[in-house]
């Protein structure tokens, strides 16, 4: 069997050198009394994240972060292995690639004696560790570097004491400090010990590291293959479920399939007598939620599958609760009534005076009246389930001793260890969990409901480790869902079609005037403060359906709404769909708003030159050529703090089946791709993970979801996945986030693209309920 | 009940029920975990195995019905030139996201290409489309797929 393909690139399992040198460190840290905390305040988690508040929530930053250590990053052995620590959780995104880069640039590292290590969830060591809102680049950029570039001065301040020679006239090669007068140098792993004890730079000290010149990186900008790729090919067990633990049982949870029902009675006896079962008992919920510890009915075995099958054999009495009569008609029909009667409230930006949404509405409702043309339509999107591959797992031990292991695929373990520690009582910081590599993330693992399912299944089975798997129908019909929704739009077109005035009534889930997790929007959408007046109306009805943040949340279903309708005033107006954006993105109100005034930093002027592009690339002036059947579309939509532009070019058959052959991509991110085969790979995967999204649906009957699987809720397929050319334009901005920015324009660009195949509108998700049939 | 299994050469005895599924076998029983459970309906791909050089899913096939075949998994792929040409394409083209379908994409594309060394495009959307990607990262396991077999990466689908 030949394996010399990964000898180059693959990382040994538990690296015994590594862990001799962290000891060695520690050790000579300890005898220089501790001097080697670097006082490191700048963590992570700055930037808030206004299109969602679960995600945002969840990443605000502690007024006082505490220091972090070195050692939490960075571990140098004296045979110059590079342990560099992978502090976010890795969910497909490439973050455990990624972090350490920008950690190696600046410490100048030999990237072949760097090995990569996922961190543990630990709060005091690493601050925020969580896989969302695409964070993690803006947010590691300047700290992740600075943690380099002092670990590379600490290496050229013991090399000028043994030398006995100015630091200043040092410099590093990879993994090699030198002395250019004199001659000498050092490898890393020489002068390691001696760096130890050399004390780390304070906090002010810290900020005034000199930083690279860009153009002498030799990490950042290159292509860094995925750190895990070796081992995932050769099937090495590393994702969460298979995590094994001696003496575990396997374990399997029955819950209410309306949501949050409570168990009245079960067969546990029944079900303990069967071969295999080694348990079984009624999991009383811990949260009048709909997320969390719900009441369920647990099966041990000695395998999975036994536990799975057991379930066939359980009967349960259900208490439904007040939602049990709910269903995807009941919401509609509840949408209608909200839609024919005036909005709840107006939406206002934060801050903004009291009324001021009331005004906006009123000056919009004087332009459309007065406009020459108005266009109206209406446009809807269904629930969506997450469906991350690997289904939801934990492995969980409550031990004797009062704590508590952890082996959870999790985006946000803080989260996770909160509902623990409610659910049992152990405090925060006896419980450890190991971020396991995770099968696919898309926001479902925010919530960690399977963690403190695990942890309460294992201390009520009697302390004993249990690895709880969900099926994928449990997965299915039991997630935090992207929320439907309704937005009705008017627009104003004067004498001159000139886009003058838009109102929108936006029907969404929500109570009290407070929208359910991930069914708000803003009031500041595009094109607000760029036409002359704009103004969003909002009405709520209850629902007792869980939901929460899916990839680029929000943005994935107003992109659709807004960009489509942009469209149809466009054409309404009689302009070239890519001109009106254009325009409204160069007029004087644009100019005004310049740099930025929009929600998290939009720029008109970055995104004109993104559409400019993407104009040129994708051949868009000569769409009249296309045969009939043949589309091009094109949509732009800011978030996550990434300008994207996309193109879609989509073919539908006379018979109605509809393929989209390619899409076109342009972005400014920023002045850095960090990483470009994973940059580009994250952009392919949203714009493909957006198309997917226009085939899907969740719908409900009584109380619960119809879909449980992917024959009813589809997966899309390589045969279906277009091909797709992804450009970004490199700005003098800081570089930003690429886990969700892409995948929002696509769906408006595909719908407008099918528009300009067939000139049928697209105005109701998913796209299959429409009949595309043309003669 | 007792069954032998041959996989990847090796042979494994396990003490289950006739109807336990092969995937659960090699996971729970004998311990190899490279082969994923996704869907349970073999809807989805993970599971995918080779049994007597065919593609099955392992969530489906119950182990009395894999006994006395040649079962290979993940962890055998690189046994053979043909599976070690699309491993080393998997990492040159830096294929995956989360990683958790490639298993099963590995197994599906290995199995493709030992029957049809040369694939045309219609045949690899045909031979893949049982095998879902959350990720979507398709446009890399057609671009390894076609790397592994010596031609060029370019997708020639209308585009």
């Amino acid at each position: 069997m030949s394996v010399d393909i990964f000898e180059r690139s693959q990382p040994k399992p538990a690296n015994a050198d590594i862990d001799q040198s962290r000891r060695t460190f520690l050790k000579v840290s300890a005898a220089a009394g501790g001097g080697f905390m670097l006082a490191l305040s700048t963590a992570c988690a700055t930037v808030g994240d206004a299109t969602d508040g679960a995600v945002a929530g969840a990443a605000e930053p502690t007024p006082a972060a505490p220091p972090l250590d070195l050692n939490a990053f960075v571990a140098i052995s004296p045979s110059g292995a590079i342990r560099i620590m992978a502090k976010n959780p890795e969910i497909g995104q490439g973050i455990k690639t990624m972090l350490p880069m920008l950690i190696a640039e600046e410490l100048d590292a030999d990237w072949s004696k760097v090995q990569i290590e996922q961190a543990d969830a630990d709060r005091a060591r690493y601050d925020f560790q969580i896989a969302g809102g695409s964070f993690a680049t803006p947010n590691h950029w300047v700290p992740h570097r600075q943690v380099g570039a002092a670990a590379r001065s600490m290496l050229m301040q013991a090399a000028a004491q043994s030398w006995g020679v100015p630091v200043d006239e040092l410099s590093t090669g990879p993994s090699v400090v030198l002395h250019k007068a004199s001659g000498k140098s050092a490898t890393y792993g020489e002068l390691a010990e001696a760096a130890a004890m050399i004390p780390a730079p304070d906090k002010a000290a810290m900020a005034k590291l000199a930083l690279k010149d860009p153009k002498t990186y030799r990490i950042i900008g290159k292509d860094v293959k995925n750190w895990d790729s070796p081992r995932i090919v050769r099937g090495e067990p590393i994702f969460g479920i298979d995590t094994v633990v001696p003496g575990m049982k396997y374990a399997a949870l029955e819950k209410c399939p309306v949501f949050a029902g409570k168990v009245v009675s079960a067969n546990v006896d029944e079900i303990k007598a069967l071969p295999g079962v080694t348990d079984c008992f009624i999991v009383r919920g811990q949260t009048d939620n709909l997320m969390g510890l719900l009441d369920g009915v647990a099966i041990l075995a000695d395998d999975w599958w036994t536990a799975k099958e057991a379930r066939k054999k359980l009967k349960v009495v259900w208490d439904e609760g007040a939602t049990a009569a709910q269903s995807t008609n009941s919401l509609a029909a509840r949408a209608r009534e909200l839609a024919a009667a005036k909005p709840e409230t107006w939406l206002a930006p934060r801050g903004a005076e009291d009324g001021a949404g009331e005004k906006a509405a009123a000056a919009a409702q004087a332009r459309l009246n007065d406009a020459a043309q108005v266009v109206e339509a209406s446009y809807s999107y269904p629930f969506l389930a997450h469906a991350p591959l690997e289904p939801q797992n934990c492995t969980a031990h409550v031990k004797d001793d009062g704590s508590i292991e952890i082996w959870a695929p999790t985006q946000n373990p803080a989260q996770g260890i909160g509902m623990v520690t409610a659910a049992t009582g152990v405090a925060a910081d006896k419980i450890t969990v190991h971020m396991v590599r995770c099968g696919g993330g898309f926001g479902r693992r925010l919530s960690n409901d399977y963690m403190v399912e695990a942890a309460a299944i294992s201390k009520q089975a009697g302390n004993i480790p249990v690895k709880l798997v969900w099926t994928r129908e449990d997965d299915i019909q039991h997630d935090p869902y992207r929320p439907g929704g309704w937005h009705h739009f008017k627009a104003g077109l004067d004498k001159a079609g000139k886009f003058t005035a838009l109102t929108n009534h936006f029907i969404s889930f929500g109570e009290n005037g407070r929208t359910a997790p991930s069914a708000n929007m803003s009031p500041e959408e595009f094109p607000h403060g760029y036409i002359p007046a704009a103004a969003y109306g909002q009405s709520l009805m209850p629902i007792g359906i869980p939901t929460g943040p899916l990839r680029a949340p929000v943005s994935n279903a107003v992109s659709f709404c807004y960009q489509s309708f942009l469209d149809e005033v466009a054409l309404a107006a009689g302009k070239d769909p890519l001109d009106l954006r254009l325009e409204l993105l160069s007029g004087p109100m644009a100019d005004a708003n310049e740099p930025g005034a929009g929600k998290e930093g939009f720029s008109a002027k970055r995104m004109s030159a993104v559409l400019k592009e993407l104009r040129a690339r994708s051949g868009w002036d000569n769409r009249a050529s296309l045969p009939k059947g043949v589309g091009m579309g094109c949509a732009f939509y800011f978030s996550h703090r990434g300008h994207f532009a996309h193109v879609a070019k989509v073919k539908v058959e006379q018979n109605g089946n509809w393929r989209v052959h390619k899409v076109w991509v342009v972005a400014d991110v920023g002045a850095h791709i960090i990483n470009p085969t994973n940059a580009h790979n994250q952009c392919e995967g949203s714009v493909i993970d957006g198309i997917g999204e226009m085939m899907q649906q969740i719908t409900y009957e009584k109380g619960r979801a119809v879909q449980s699987n992917f024959f009813d809720m589809p997966l899309i397929r390589m045969n279906q996945a277009p091909e797709i050319d992804v450009h970004f334009l490199i700005t003098d901005y800081a570089p930003t986030g690429l886990g969700e920015p892409a995948l929002p324009p696509t769906l408006p660009a595909v719908a407008n693209a099918i528009f300009a195949a067939t000139g049928k509108r697209i105005r109701d998700l998913p796209v299959n309920n429409a009949d595309l049939r043309w003669a | 009940m007792a069954f032998t299994l041959n996989v990847n050469g090796k042979t494994h005895t396990v003490d289950v029920p006739g109807e336990m599924p092969l995937l659960w076998v090699l996971r729970d029983k004998i311990g190899m975990m490279g082969t994923k459970f996704g869907c349970g309906v073999g809807s989805c791909g993970a599971c995918t195995v080779q049994i007597d050089g065919e593609v099955a899913r392992g969530c489906l096939t119950p182990v009395s019905s894999a006994v006395g075949k040649r079962i290979m998994t993940i962890e055998g792929v690189g046994e053979t030139p043909v599976g070690q040409a699309v491993q080393k394409a998997w990492l040159d083209v830096d294929v995956l996201q989360c990683g958790y379908c490639q298993a099963g994409q590995i197994v599906a594309a290995t199995t493709l290409l030992s029957k049809t060394p040369k694939p045309t495009d219609a045949q690899i959307d045909t031979a893949m489309s049982g095998n879902a990607c959350r990720c979507a990262t398709y446009k890399r396991i057609r671009a390894a797929i076609k790397t592994a077999a010596g031609l060029p990466a370019a997708d020639t689908r209308e585009v």
